[in-house]
């Protein structure tokens, strides 16, 4: 879709993410410096908590529903909801329709992950960022098989100057993270996760990124109990200019 | 052979990760039918319109069940078969040693047959006095070893090349000791010359089925070592056995999954061998088996119709789904404790021994989508575990434990007012470290990975004071 010109700035909602709030708020204001480069006016509801997955993957229909209304609700009114999570994102954007039957108000059709916003519904080409590094990019799962996100992140952050991207092998494998899983099962979730370093490690990039803190959290863990020296972050840090601003997860 | 059974899964899964030659075999297999698959797939460019399409006609025949299963029954036994119908895994093993009975057959030669393993066949024949010998050269190898699959299309994937020797050397003790057997061509040499006493000596043959075709009433197999039909050529009688969601209307349908599962499965674009059998031999064929009978299994099925889980019996059994697991990766099939492992075991087997005993093979995914993505029928595999995490749930099987703390966060998730709070002290205790290494009631997370540091401060309550970056 092509970008509007000459109208109003489109107002977005920003749904932080629960994970941003607590862990990393730099990611939400990344977020937001991006959305405002792109033109638009930025917004916070303030009744935002969490996406409600840890309940609805775990069976808890009932509690996920609660808070699922509840964010259709604080969310009321606005065209645009973005999230900087492409799990957290596809939860509002596929799953709310199924959890709330009728109730949700073609709420779904309004979310978008933040890059995927960026590049296809803004046309955004205007990342000013530079970060002097090799990366490796690895794309979560939910972004990619429930929101089709690939290219654009990958497409924004060939614009951050300096930055080279290194080709990660098995750059769609799950990292292991899975929610509640990485705690239910960590046995299992160690294994893969340790692949997954391995993997980081072995394209000799300085830094991982990718677009889900869940994600980010649990490769950043694993690399640091390794003792690596990769630094990981958020897409949205990268290109929002603020890799130099903030320390690495 | 014997399963673990689902219930086990946790220790399973720790023994399967710390097992050295396994994760040797994983490794080297995660590669090989996951990259051909793509490859059969993306030279078929009609490929993604032909899993529609088998969806489709599956759909439509769980739809119409019945009146295919007894349109199967007519044709079956107008060309001279017999069909026999059973409920459960046990009428299912009286029916086939009736067989055997009635033919004074103490021999059976076997092809692949995972609803063989699901009624336990072998074990069974053998208590009364029938000998069952696998044909299939996987499923030799683990009689010889006394196991049980570890994968519904290549079953012994687990087994290294030089257990492979070790077990030849041990069981053919009538060939010469100091014999080469080093490499898959010498072992397949060997399997090949023992295995042909077996097709010529055994009294009845048993297969399973791909597919049964209601049109013809035949039962036709995929396979690529030739085993299958020498099974079911050489002996007096062809038994074949399977599940009463194996039936599709026409032979036309057929060729749909033709060119669907074999590339799904293991990236061919046909196996080496279509084989379908209709009926005995006839007066006038120059080979085939005196009878011809097809039980049909329900054991559960039937069950799953009509219901949350029924797209799951449009299974065709590729195991596209496992090849592409991150997590059947790590742990290979053993450790989900039954027949049937990876994302379809993990939705098929609670519907078939119950979400008590199976509760563990749901909730062991991360979600990843993978298996979606691959399945040639569609099947929305992840939706299903999460179906059958909600029925756990909501019969309280879950631990007290978690229950308790998902229900406090949950209350607190859906009350901002409450919640930000909460999350603005977390934020302060998690931004006193740089990382941690340790964090209470976290341990399944920090025993082997740090926890990254907060910045201190929760996002809202920074937003809320008017910060800005």
């Amino acid at each position: 879709m092509a970008p509007e010109t000459g109208t109003a700035p489109r107002t977005v909602a920003l749904f932080a993410t629960c994970l941003a709030d607590l862990v990393r708020p730099s990611v939400a204001f990344a977020s937001v410096r991006l959305l405002e480069a792109a033109g638009c006016r930025v917004e916070v509801p303030a009744a935002q908590t969490c996406c409600g997955q840890p309940a609805y993957n775990s069976g808890d229909r009932k509690h996920a529903a609660r808070i699922a209304r509840r964010t259709v609700r604080a969310f009321r009114g606005y065209e645009w909801i973005v999230v900087p999570s492409g799990s957290c994102a596809g939860m509002l954007r596929c799953h709310y329709a199924d959890l709330l039957g009728g109730e949700d108000e073609g709420f779904g059709e309004r979310v978008w992950e933040l890059t995927s916003f960026l590049v296809d519904v803004c046309g955004f080409e205007g990342v000013k960022a530079r970060w002097p590094m090799t990366a490796a990019y690895h794309d979560s799962c939910a972004g990619l098989r429930e929101l089709g996100v690939k290219d654009q992140p990958r497409a924004l952050l060939a614009k951050v100057e300096g930055l080279t991207l290194a080709e990660l092998p098995d750059a769609e494998v799950c990292c292991g993270f899975g929610g509640t899983f990485c705690v239910k099962y960590p046995d299992i979730s160690t294994a893969m996760v340790r692949d997954k370093a391995a993997a980081v490690t072995g394209t000799g990039a300085g830094a991982l990124l990718a677009g889900d803190l869940g994600c980010l959290m649990n490769m950043a863990g694993r690399l640091s109990r390794e003792g690596s020296p990769v630094e990981v972050r958020h897409v949205a840090e990268v290109l929002a200019g603020m890799a130099d601003e903030t320390a690495p997860l | 052979m014997s399963f673990s059974g689902p219930a086990n899964f946790p220790a399973s899964a720790a023994r399967a990760l710390a097992d050295e030659p396994l994760q040797r075999e994983l490794a080297r297999f995660s590669r090989g039918f996951q990259v051909r698959r793509v490859e059969a797939a993306s030279r078929l460019p009609e490929f993604e319109a032909l899993r529609d399409r088998a969806r489709d006609i599956k759909n439509h025949c769980l739809a119409h069940l019945d009146f295919y299963l007894e349109r199967f029954e007519e044709n079956c036994r107008a060309a001279g078969g017999e069909v026999h119908w059973c409920a459960t895994a046990e009428d299912a093993r009286q029916a086939i040693l009736a067989i055997c009975r009635h033919l004074g057959a103490k021999t059976m030669a076997k092809g692949k047959s995972m609803v063989s393993e699901e009624i336990g066949l072998n074990e069974f024949l053998a208590e009364e006095g029938v000998r069952a010998v696998e044909t299939d050269l996987g499923e030799y190898i683990l009689q010889l070893r006394g196991e049980s699959p570890s994968h519904i299309v290549a079953p012994a994937i687990h087994v290294a090349t030089e257990q492979w020797t070790e077990a030849f050397r041990a069981a053919h003790t009538d060939r010469p000791a100091d014999r080469s057997l080093s490499d898959g061509s010498e072992i397949m040499a060997e399997a090949r010359a023992v295995l042909r006493e077996q097709f010529l000596g055994a009294d009845v043959g048993l297969t399973g089925a791909n597919f049964l075709i209601a049109e013809t009433g035949s039962s036709v197999i995929f396979t690529n070592e030739g085993n299958g039909d020498l099974s079911q050529t050489l002996p007096r009688a062809h038994i074949v056995i399977a599940g009463i969601e194996k039936v599709i209307p026409t032979l036309e349908d057929l060729s749909v999954f033709m060119r669907v599962l074999p590339r799904s499965a293991t990236g061919q674009e046909l196996t080496v061998y279509t084989t379908l059998s209709t009926g005995p031999r006839r007066a006038g064929d120059l080979d085939g088996p005196e009878e011809y009978h097809v039980v049909l299994l329900d054991n559960g099925r039937a069950d799953m119709l009509g219901g949350a889980f029924q797209d799951m019996l449009r299974c065709i059994r590729c195991a596209a789904c496992m090849n592409a697991c991150p997590v059947y990766k790590q742990i290979g099939g053993h450790a989900y404790g039954w027949v049937y492992p990876g994302p379809m075991g993990a939705v098929l087997t609670p519907g078939l021994r119950g979400v008590e005993e199976a509760g563990h093979l749901p909730n062991a995914s991360t979600f990843c989508g993978k298996c979606e993505e691959v399945c040639p029928v569609r099947i929305p595999l992840p939706r299903m575990m999460r179906h059958w995490r909600e029925r756990e749930f909501s019969r309280r099987l879950s631990p007290a434990k978690f229950r308790y703390g998902l229900g406090l966060w949950a209350f607190f998730a859906a009350r901002p007012a409450l919640y930000r709070p909460f999350a603005g002290l977390a934020a302060r205790v998690l931004g006193r470290r740089k990382r941690w290494r340790r964090l209470p009631l976290a341990g399944g997370w920090t025993g082997t990975r740090d926890f990254p540091a907060s910045e201190g401060r929760s996002f809202m309550s920074l937003w809320r004071a008017g910060r800005r970056r």
